[in-house]
């Protein structure tokens, strides 16, 4: 909840409309809070890139529409983290503070929302980028988000129950998007079908780090706040198989290759896009418009 | 040729008559001025769609008095977000602040609440009339996440039919873009008249 007060504003400490303490904030929920928001901003950083840049205009209104819905879970996210994270060691945080102050190391993003539009190259490559590999990171993410606000929707903490439940319609809407252009990519031409299958072959071993158990997950779930990734695979796989079907496209092994963003070892791509992310905030603090 | 539109077509003419400054002494909050609270707020229009207002669009939840420990009462002014990344929101809340300040109402504090998340459901058959004629095709049918199957896509590949063109009344319309010029709308196209229009996407 964000609240605006004019200058003759009363003390909000005395309003009765407190928000209720719905949950008792531990370590490991506010670090499974940063790891949604983390998520949701890298990837709508990482998506913003098309603005103005995108393969037809359409698809750049709805790239930077689908941008913007992402930052705006993150913001939401990143605000009811400061409460807790305040709450936790009295230390005042504010949004900001999670998405330009923190190093990469301290960003607990999945590794498959850093990479770059374009398939496997070393950091430093530059590489014209591939809608395919947007449409098919998008597919995966998004089938899965809607599976993840669903169930977040029922959490014990209110706040993060009320942020799924606006979550989860946004992510239908991407999930549509995504999987009516995978249907199309890979039910269409030799060359879009080609490529979409070869992004899919790069980008699916990377769903092996989110689906990966550990004990952060293990303990929110226990505790009726969050919910394990690995909970929600089954669901996940039938919404992919179903639109790789109708795609012509071949489900991938995923073989045994694990990235590891979530515990803070990022790809090389990583720092490039908090480099531009961050870098106005730094050179400027504290700069408003 | 531009025809001017007749005074009494004007919307901000249903503003209440109140200075453009403050007045020193402010309208406090009580029962007695929630009537004058509630009239101030539901004039003031979406900033995107100025023909509906937020009220109509259902962001503005309530307007209640509320007192703090010392007996000091206040105007609260509950809203809520439509899409998440809303860049509206900030300009709604700049609004309010106007509002009120002209009606000399005061003090008071804008609280933006989530639950329950906002839904195209709320938007009064008014207001979708006032959006047709606008030139947005209001939204229909059952909204994209249904409550009778939550876990499943129901509409798999481009949304079909349902939209008749805000312009000639055509059902014979195709979707150019889920995604349109804001993030509540989409882009359609009539094979009819061959307007280009915007649907407000259920939510």
């Amino acid at each position: 909840m964000q609240v605006h007060a004019n200058p003759h504003a009363m003390p909000a400490s005395g309003a009765p409309h407190a928000r209720p303490q719905n949950m008792k904030p531990t370590q490991e929920h506010l670090s499974y809070l940063l790891r949604l928001a983390d998520n949701a901003l890298i990837l709508g950083q990482r998506n913003a890139e098309w603005c103005g840049h995108g393969p037809v205009l359409e698809e750049d209104i709805a790239l930077t529409n689908l941008s913007l819905d992402l930052i705006g879970q993150a913001r939401m996210l990143y605000q009811h983290a400061a409460k807790l994270e305040t709450d936790l060691t009295g230390i005042t945080k504010q949004e900001d503070d999670y998405a330009f102050w923190r190093d990469e190391s301290a960003f607990r993003n999945w590794t498959l929302v850093e990479l770059p539009h374009y398939g496997p190259t070393a950091g430093t490559t530059a590489a014209e980028r591939d809608y395919a590999v947007t449409i098919v990171r998008n597919f995966l993410y998004s089938a899965l988000m809607v599976e993840v606000w669903q169930a977040l929707a029922q959490s014990a903490d209110t706040e993060l129950a009320a942020i799924a439940a606006k979550s989860v319609k946004e992510a239908h809407y991407h999930l549509h998007h995504a999987r009516d252009w995978l249907v199309r990519f890979g039910d269409g031409t030799e060359e879009s079908h080609r490529r979409a299958q070869a992004a899919l072959d790069y980008l699916m071993p990377y769903m092996n780090e989110i689906f990966k158990r550990d004990p952060l997950e293990d303990t929110v779930a226990a505790a009726g706040t969050g919910v394990a990734m690995a909970e929600l695979k089954d669901a996940w796989q039938a919404t992919v198989n179903d639109a790789l079907a109708e795609a012509t496209l071949d489900a991938p092994v995923g073989g045994a290759f694990e990235s590891a963003g979530k515990f803070g070892r990022h790809s090389e791509h990583m720092s490039f896009l908090l480099g531009e992310m961050q870098g106005l905030a730094r050179q400027h603090p504290g700069a408003t418009w | 040729m531009h025809s001017f539109a007749a005074p009494d077509a004007d919307p901000t003419m249903n503003l209440p008559l109140t200075p453009a400054v403050a007045p020193e002494v402010l309208t406090p909050a009580s029962a007695a001025s929630l009537p004058l609270a509630w009239q101030t707020l539901e004039a003031v229009p979406d900033p995107e769609i100025p023909v509906v207002s937020i009220r109509e669009l259902g962001i503005l939840r309530d307007v209640r008095v509320v007192t703090n420990d010392r007996g000091e009462t206040a105007f609260e002014i509950v809203i809520t977000p439509t899409y998440s990344g809303c860049p509206a929101m900030q300009q709604i809340a700049e609004d309010i602040a106007a509002a009120m300040t002209r009606a000399g109402l005061g003090p008071w504090h804008v609280k933006t609440v989530l639950a329950p998340a906002w839904t195209t459901d709320w938007i009064s058959p008014e207001a979708r009339e006032k959006l047709r004629s606008y030139g947005i095709a209001p939204p229909t049918g059952a909204h994209a996440v249904s409550a009778d199957a939550p876990s499943k896509i129901t509409f798999y590949g481009r949304p079909k039919d349902g939209v008749p063109c805000p312009h000639c009344g055509s059902a014979d319309t195709e979707v150019v873009s889920a995604f349109g010029s804001t993030a509540c709308k989409a882009h359609y196209r009539c094979r009819t008249c061959s307007e280009p229009f915007d649907y407000f996407k259920p939510y």
